[in-house]
């Protein structure tokens, strides 16, 4: 009788110095490089912490975002970590669903991450994701091609310049488009770049009671506008050029001109990847009518899920993989240019850095002028620069980069595309209960 | 007699033409996981290169191979194994002992595959958690039993239909009660349709990517999260995603090479009728 109870008293004390011994936490994490570079690095997390062994899932952007949703909205905790965007932070936030980070450790220095991305990740003035990197947009162009079409870039390029500019680079008998831009429907592909051009010539996605603004005068300006620029001076085929597909023209010499994501900078910079790595000259995305909301801001962050049954062994490693030590660290193994870049003001006053990485200070600047909570010269109810924090934008964002990308490829007209996309985005509005009449 | 040649040079022909351009793009996989990422993407496409292990090591060196493998293994095998369990049964009381509704229970069976599944994700979601199944290889092969079960079925119907009703009643007048009836006179004698039908059975469940993406997160992890883990919209990777596409279809492929007789016997079997 003695030694029957004895076996699952044994088994239990097993099982709890095992579980003593290290706690093993799941981190969720988008396929992107400076991810990888992270999951690269697991040993010297485990190294400096135990008692703490890391799990890693990682997946395309969208399968994750899929999965994560799924996970998070049915409390099914499979997840420690989640790497989630300012889109969803706020969203998760508000429903609850992400644990609050606001006893970070001392040391940490929460006063040294850039405040445009700190109040992307924040809801009600608490923090609920830590920033592993961040990136704003702007221009990049070919400076040898300038010179030869003796174009001078100024300092805040127009897009009324930008399109005179690309008329005289676009030469597409020797393989060089005037401008790349995305045009791959999605509301985090087209959208997003035009949601930018939108919001300098004046629009916002919805006014101040929840109404679309999408067939608004601003937004028809902006969309024609672009259109017209990329049936002249565009590559071929731009409806299915989101970034990855723009970052490869660019980098193999075939674009003049490419307005895009900031953190695009160090791949092009390198020339083991990029053909015109001596060539790259940089510049703040354009503007037309006002300055604001003139280029986006976007962090991809480490977030505690409500669900997760280790959080203190969560909160250790997601404070470790966003500090300025993890920097350091990167920055020694792997080189400066793969520093996860647009979190921290320490990292852009690294001397190391800075001569690394001479787009640095246009990046650093690029950020901390976004504005998410002022992205329209009118006032709108939303936050976000190319996006409406509302869990409905998806779909809207997507049904309207479609139908735009349906004016692109010359299916219908802009008026069209855009009537169209008014009326699906105040349908669904609607549905969601934003507004009756 | 000559026309004849003819004919079957261009049948020749043809069915090699229609292979090359099936297999072409395993082989181009294959081809782009021993190149490097820059050769890769590069336009026009280099046939000759040097080839290189690299995308190999990296992969490896990233991911656990042999642990997604071995799951790969147990849930496709398992859930075949399951499958029959319950398919060899049913399929043979369909055959032998139809009734009015048979053909509408088969029907309704197969229409259970029209639905998508990602319509009955959140339930099934649910039920995962609740039960202490997410993330476990026996949830995941429970779920590839079901996914297959109407095909397994209606396969194994089809080729129970074809054994002649007299031997089975043969066996019962020498005294063979139900059980003896099936394990000893129907599955030796519909053995390579069985076969054929488990060897679908897993290459279904090994190739089946939604469920094993949304139940599993690592410990229960097949080989198509481990493909996963290499697609990425930034950045190039694509001889690393070969390589890893090349390391989780070479199992599956042997297979099906070792065993294409059986193969093209068991799926063509109800056609010729």
């Amino acid at each position: 009788m003695r030694s029957i109870s004895l076996i699952p008293a044994a088994g239990v004390a097993l099982l709890t110095s095992l579980a003593a011994h290290a706690e093993t936490i799941t981190v969720a994490t988008v396929n992107n490089n400076d991810m990888i570079i992270m999951q690269g690095l697991t040993d010297e997390f485990e190294k400096a912490h135990p008692d703490i062994k890391l799990d890693w899932v990682v997946l395309e952007e969208n399968v994750l975002r899929q999965r994560l949703t799924t996970d998070i909205a049915t409390n099914g905790g499979q997840f420690d970590v989640m790497t989630i965007g300012t889109y969803e932070v706020p969203i998760w936030a508000r429903q609850g669903w992400l644990t609050a980070l606001d006893d970070l450790p001392k040391d940490y220095d929460e006063n040294d991450l850039l405040k445009p991305i700190r109040d992307g990740l924040s809801q009600k003035g608490k923090l609920y994701a830590l920033p592993f990197y961040g990136e704003s947009s702007m221009m990049y162009y070919r400076k040898d091609l300038f010179e030869k079409a003796g174009i001078q870039m100024t300092e805040q390029p127009t897009w009324k310049e930008v399109r005179g500019w690309a008329d005289k680079l676009n030469d597409p008998d020797n393989g060089v488009y005037g401008i790349c831009l995305r045009g791959k429907p999605g509301w985090g592909e087209n959208m997003a770049f035009l949601s930018t051009l939108v919001n300098t010539y004046g629009g916002r996605w919805f006014d101040e009671k929840w109404h679309p603004e999408i067939d608004s005068p601003a937004w028809k300006e902006a969309v024609s506008f672009y259109v017209d620029m990329m049936k002249h001076d565009g590559p071929p085929g731009a409806t299915s050029n989101g970034f990855n597909e723009n970052q490869a023209l660019f980098s193999s010499g075939k674009c003049g001109i490419w307005v895009d994501a900031t953190s695009a900078a160090g791949r092009l910079y390198d020339p083991s990847e990029s053909k015109v790595a001596d060539k790259l000259g940089f510049a703040p995305a354009p503007v037309a009518e006002t300055p604001k909301g003139s280029h986006w801001l976007w962090s991809w962050a480490l977030a505690i899920p409500q669900s997760s049954q280790s959080k203190d062994a969560a909160k250790t490693f997601i404070t470790w993989a966003t500090s300025k030590g993890y920097v350091d660290l990167v920055g020694e193994k792997k080189g400066w240019t793969s520093v996860p870049p647009g979190t921290r003001k320490s990292t852009y006053d690294n001397p190391k850095y800075q001569q690394a990485a001479p787009f640095a200070s246009f990046v650093l600047k690029a950020i901390e002028t976004a504005d998410p909570t002022d992205p329209s010269a009118k006032p709108v109810p939303y936050t976000g620069v190319q996006y409406a924090d509302i869990p409905e934008f998806q779909a809207i964002g997507t049904q309207v980069g479609q139908m735009i990308a349906a004016a692109l490829a010359g299916q219908q007209t802009v008026d069209q595309a855009l009537s169209n996309a008014q009326r699906s985005a105040d349908r669904t509005m609607r549905q969601a209960g934003y507004y009756k009449d | 007699m000559h026309s004849s040649i003819t004919k079957k040079l261009a049948i020749t022909l043809l069915a090699w033409a229609i292979a090359l351009v099936v297999f072409f793009p395993i082989f181009w996989m294959i081809l782009t996981g021993f190149k490097t990422e820059g050769e890769a993407v590069a336009t026009p496409p280099s046939l000759f290169f040097e080839p290189t292990l690299s995308g190999y090591h990296e992969v490896m060196a990233r991911a656990d191979y042999v642990k997604f493998a071995i799951n790969s293994v147990v849930v496709s095998l398992g859930s075949t194994l399951l499958a029959l369990l319950i398919a060899v049964p049913a399929a043979y009381s369909m055959a032998f002992l139809p009734t009015p509704r048979t053909r509408g229970t088969l029907l309704w069976m197969l229409s259970t595959k029209m639905l998508p599944p990602v319509g009955v994700l959140m339930p099934i979601y649910l039920l995962f958690r609740d039960l202490g199944l997410l993330d476990s290889l026996s949830g995941l092969i429970v779920i590839y039993m079901l996914m297959n079960l109407p095909i397994v079925v209606w396969m194994l119907y089809t080729f129970f239909k074809d054994v002649p009703k007299d031997i089975l009643e043969a066996g019962r007048m020498d005294g063979a009660g139900t059980l003896q009836e099936v394990l000893y006179l129907l599955v030796p004698l519909t053995l390579p349709g069985i076969a054929s039908t488990g060897l679908l059975s897993v290459i279904l469940s090994w190739n089946e990517a939604f469920w094993s993406l949304n139940l599993t997160t690592s410990s229960a992890a097949p080989l198509t999260a481990f493909i996963a883990s290499f697609s990425s919209p930034e950045g190039l990777f694509w001889a690393k995603l070969s390589a890893a596409s090349t390391m989780a279809i070479a199992p599956i492929l042997i297979l099906g090479w070792m065993t294409q007789k059986q193969m093209v016997r068991g799926l063509t079997f109800g056609a010729v009728k």
